[in-house]
């Protein structure tokens, strides 16, 4: 079983809809670059210029953000859980 | 001696949130806004009728809680909150839930509360998303330790927000009830759920999910808190 990354509604247009997709690699950053090849143009509403994750996203593995774990170096087995979490600006109106 | 519960932005988030804390009773509450009642925002925010519209929230707010409890103390300000009016809106507040619309009053809040160590409940819903967590200063991670700077030139157009996603009734009102829930929490001198932990909604599935969240030592807002 692949990881499964949990996709924020924002972003499910890259996925056709799907709350989750799988993902191959053997950490995030591999992971990353597999979900670009088949979900085009969600790496860029991730990562920056430099590749490095925006700030206004977090990225956590089996609960736990990545900048304290190994950044996009953190290690992923099958079956792990990595969801995409954006800084959310709404709620008055 | 009950405590003050400050609400900044009674919309979709502080509106739900003020009318449960105004049936919860035992605290005095501080209602803040500038903005007035739309048609548009009826839909979400259930404590305003179309007689209300054109009227300000904060006050209309502070009318309807106060004609079910006229015991309660509720006051309301009028304004926006900025650098040269918050020492005063939010004076001797025990806690401040978060019910504000974009990034930049949303850093503002986390900067001011984490200097005033008042804690704070972050709360955000956009589309079908929402989250909260509550901020503990020199204890639990703040929104800078999650999010960083929140600076709009870098990140605001492309974060979640209403006027992209739209915005759901029930997402943005569980949000509101939730963090109502963690400010009675910290009145009652209890252990806040969220301290610690980012709650997040999936309104589409019905889905709540949490994280773990950690302070960072070098965070601009709340480092050097001991």
């Amino acid at each position: 079983m692949p990881v499964t990354v949990k996709i924020p509604t924002p972003l499910r247009k890259f996925t056709a809809g799907a709350e989750s997709v799988p993902g191959e690699g053997a950490n995030v950053g591999e992971v990353l670059a597999d979900l670009e090849s088949r979900h085009s143009g969600l790496q860029e509403r991730l990562c920056d210029e430099q590749g490095k994750v925006r700030r206004f996203v977090n990225l956590y593995v089996n609960g736990e953000d990545i900048r304290f774990l190994q950044q996009l170096d953190t290690p992923l087995k099958d079956g792990d859980d990595l969801a995409i979490v954006p800084a959310i600006a709404g709620g008055r109106d | 001696m009950p405590k003050t519960c400050a609400i900044v932005g009674i919309g979709g988030l502080g509106a739900p949130a003020a009318a449960l804390l105004g049936s919860f009773g035992d605290c005095n509450l501080r209602l803040l806004d500038d903005d007035c009642v739309d048609l548009s925002n009826l839909p979400r925010q259930p404590l305003f009728g179309e007689m209300d519209i054109g009227q300000r929230k904060a006050g209309v707010a502070a009318r309807h809680i106060q004609d079910r409890l006229p015991g309660l103390s509720v006051e309301f300000r009028e304004e926006r909150l900025s650098t040269a009016n918050a020492a005063n809106l939010l004076a001797g507040a025990d806690v401040v839930i978060d019910g504000t619309d974009n990034l930049g009053s949303k850093r503002f809040l986390n900067q001011w509360c984490c200097a005033d160590r008042t804690p704070l409940i972050h709360a955000g819903a956009s589309g079908w998303d929402g989250q909260l967590t509550t901020i503990l200063p020199g204890q639990s991670a703040c929104l800078a330790c999650l999010f960083g700077d929140l600076s709009d030139e870098i990140g605001g157009a492309e974060t979640p927000n209403c006027e992209q996603d739209g915005i759901l009734g029930p997402v943005v009102g569980a949000i509101g009830l939730a963090a109502a829930r963690e400010a009675i929490a910290l009145m009652r001198g209890e252990s806040p759920a969220l301290a610690g932990r980012l709650a997040i909604l999936d309104g589409r599935t019905q889905r709540w999910r949490s994280l773990n969240t950690r302070r960072r030592p070098e965070c601009p807002a709340c480092g050097k808190l001991a």
